[in-house]
């Protein structure tokens, strides 16, 4: 019973984060069409921001996570003006591009902080508290801590896209683009905003791991294939399909990797992911994709 | 029957061009051949993938595929024990048939979802190399790999793998018949439509071409292809694990792919000769590398869309543009210039 339930907790807590990813993920591909490859490095430059300021320089450790959120936004907002922005035309330039970012992002982590030695940041919060009066299940604080951050931003950004008119306007142009600019939206500023506010949660969600995970420069890559068995599975496009699949995702993954073990887990989300591509292309809650 | 002038030149070039293959491995030291293998072997693999690419889908499952062969034609050699040269072409034929079956789930999607799936499938079948150590050994793979061998009457055996020009010759006589093939297919009938598949595909459905069997059969063709090039390398290494067939190893694929160019088969392998020479130039900053192949791709993409074989007639344009004192003329594949519209949507 308690392995259980501690299982349930794990996967809820890693749920937060793979939200996170997700819905950056998704906002970016329904304002611009784009499959950003890069999203995984994101996650990666959030994660070292918090080594360099919070591990490095002492800074305290939430200033580090809001740091991490407005350095990696930033990147973000360079790369949409620099390289999406001129690919807008070309449905696989902007996936090409971010390929390239991909790359270049790693190699500047790897040449910044070094490749061999896997970062290992303190956790501000050390020691863990049992749950539920139950001996055998705990959770540690900082996951915790990072489950708390990661809930308040998603609602955050919930609250944001459904409440704000630039919400409306960005969840306008993801319905459609063509209609949004007959409105007088301006595509270019919209694509703008969701890149730096997908940047930003991404680096977020790696700041808030950094502490409960060991940081290297190649970090992002099963996360980034995580997210995306997560948009496909909660259908690409839709936010409320993301964190659902974020969340049914992660507790069957939990659950095999402690019951099986980890690489049959992976395995099997793949086929998922293949299982509904095949089924039902559009995903959970996705509508279907306009020809 | 009279050969316009156009035609000797390309076959004298094309001459040449063997000449200096063949005469390639006697003049540089021992260890570079290993470079110039490995980028033969790249060439069977960028080329077939622009073939795959043919009818407009990008996989993600190529470098998998290779992997497929290198795996089958590797534990065909050492648990069935066959003879290499039996081995690695069945190991061929057998990842064309596994990309036989992908087809089925694979092909009901497109473009991105395409991608995607077929990421998922070929990362589900590498994950299973990790996983299983009995027969593909785990995290290590497969080592001590048999290598190929020809009996000779009087010398007897001789080894390839512990020739390394011996095993230059042999795979550049499998680039050549690949190269020959694909470029042939392309301009056959098969090849075209093809093209025509990739540019109007509901239009060409409805004057009865039957587009599942068009793109399922390059998608086999290319994958056996491709296990076939994984089958020199895993008989040329001695060694194969599930590392060498990973998502960054496809991404350098595309690179090399999109780098070349894509509108003829020279695109591709222009593109693997030149990254291959880059990565002679970075020697020592092998940390560097992924940067520069990130670069080169950004910049090729942005300033020279179809690739660096678009290069001589691009330079012909800009130096006539130079020379006339004007603007350069719009080439005709130029895309119309960026504006902030939505771009037309396919009925």
């Amino acid at each position: 019973m308690d392995t259980v339930v501690q299982t349930l907790v794990n996967a809820l807590m890693q749920s937060s984060f793979v939200a996170l990813m997700a819905v950056g993920l998704v906002l970016i591909f329904g304002v611009m069409r784009v499959i950003n490859f890069a999203h995984g490095e994101f996650y990666m430059a959030g994660a070292y921001v918090v080594f360099w300021l919070y591990a490095q320089h002492d800074l305290p450790f939430f200033a580090a996570v809001v740091a991490a959120m407005i350095i990696v936004g930033i990147i973000g907002l360079i790369i949409e003006q620099l390289l999406f922005k001129p690919m807008r035309e070309n449905p696989l330039g902007g996936l090409i591009m971010s390929i390239g970012v991909l790359f270049i992002l790693q190699v500047l982590a790897a040449v910044t902080f070094g490749v061999g030695l896997m970062k290992h940041i303190p956790p501000l919060y050390p020691g863990a508290t049992p749950l539920f009066g139950m001996d055998g299940v705990s959770v540690p604080w900082q996951r915790l801590v990072a489950f708390g951050i990661a809930v308040l931003l998603l609602i955050g950004f919930w609250l944001f896209l459904k409440r704000t008119r630039l919400g409306w306007a960005l969840r306008a142009c993801a319905q459609d683009r063509e209609a949004a600019a007959l409105q007088g939206m301006s595509i270019n500023r919209l694509a703008l905003i969701a890149m730096g506010l997908g940047a930003g949660l991404a680096g977020a969600a790696g700041a808030i791991m950094a502490p409960l995970v060991r940081v290297y420069p190649y970090i992002g890559g099963p996360v980034i294939v995580t997210a995306f068995i997560v948009i496909v599975v909660g259908g690409i496009g839709s936010l409320e399909g993301a964190v659902l699949a974020a969340v049914l995702y992660t507790f069957f993954h939990t659950f095999v990797a402690t019951y099986l073990d980890g690489t049959i887990a992976s395995i099997l989300g793949l086929l998922l992911m293949l299982l509904v591509l095949i089924v039902r292309p559009a995903g959970l809650l996705g509508k279907g994709e306009k020809v | 029957m009279r050969r316009s002038s156009r035609f000797w030149a390309t076959s004298g070039g094309l001459a040449a061009l063997l000449a200096l293959l063949c005469a390639l491995p006697f003049l540089v030291a021992l260890y570079r051949l290993d470079i110039l293998i490995f980028m033969l072997i790249n060439v069977i693999l960028a080329v077939s993938y622009r073939f795959l690419t043919l009818a407009g889908e990008y996989s993600l499952g190529h470098v998998v595929m290779m992997g497929v062969g290198a795996y089958g034609s590797a534990l065909a050699t050492k648990e069935a024990g066959f003879p290499v040269w039996v081995a690695a072409p069945l190991a061929a034929a057998f990842t064309g048939l596994i990309a036989f079956v992908l087809a089925f789930p694979l092909f009901r999607m497109k473009g991105f979802y395409f991608l995607i799936g077929s990421f998922a499938a070929g990362e589900a079948i590498r994950l299973s190399w990790n996983r299983f150590r009995d027969p593909f050994g785990g995290p290590g793979g497969i080592s001590f790999i048999p290598s190929p061998e020809i009996p000779l009457p009087v010398l007897g055996t001789v080894d390839l793998s512990a020739d390394p020009r011996a095993y230059y010759f042999l795979c550049l006589a499998v680039v050549i018949a690949t190269i020959v093939i694909f470029y042939r297919l392309e301009r056959s009938r098969f090849g075209l439509t093809l093209h025509a598949i990739h540019w109007k595909d509901v239009l060409a459905e409805s004057v009865g071409v039957h587009i599942w069997w068009y793109k399922t059969f390059a998608l086999v063709l290319a994958s056996a292809f491709a296990g076939l090039a994984g089958a020199l390398l895993g008989h040329y290494l001695g060694t194969v694990n599930p590392v060498q067939f990973n998502l960054h190893i496809m991404l350098f694929v595309l690179v090399w792919v999109i780098v070349g160019g894509t509108r003829t088969i020279a695109g591709p392998i222009l593109g693997v000769a030149v990254l291959t020479i880059v990565d002679q130039g970075l020697r020592g900053l092998d940390e560097w590398r992924p940067l520069f192949y990130g670069a080169i791709l950004i910049l090729t993409v942005m300033f020279l869309p179809h690739g660096l074989e678009s290069l001589p007639r691009r330079a012909a344009e800009w130096w006539q543009a130079i020379r006339s004192r004007r603007r350069p003329p719009v080439s005709e594949d130029e895309e119309p210039p960026e504006s902030d519209r939505p771009p037309p949507r396919d009925a």
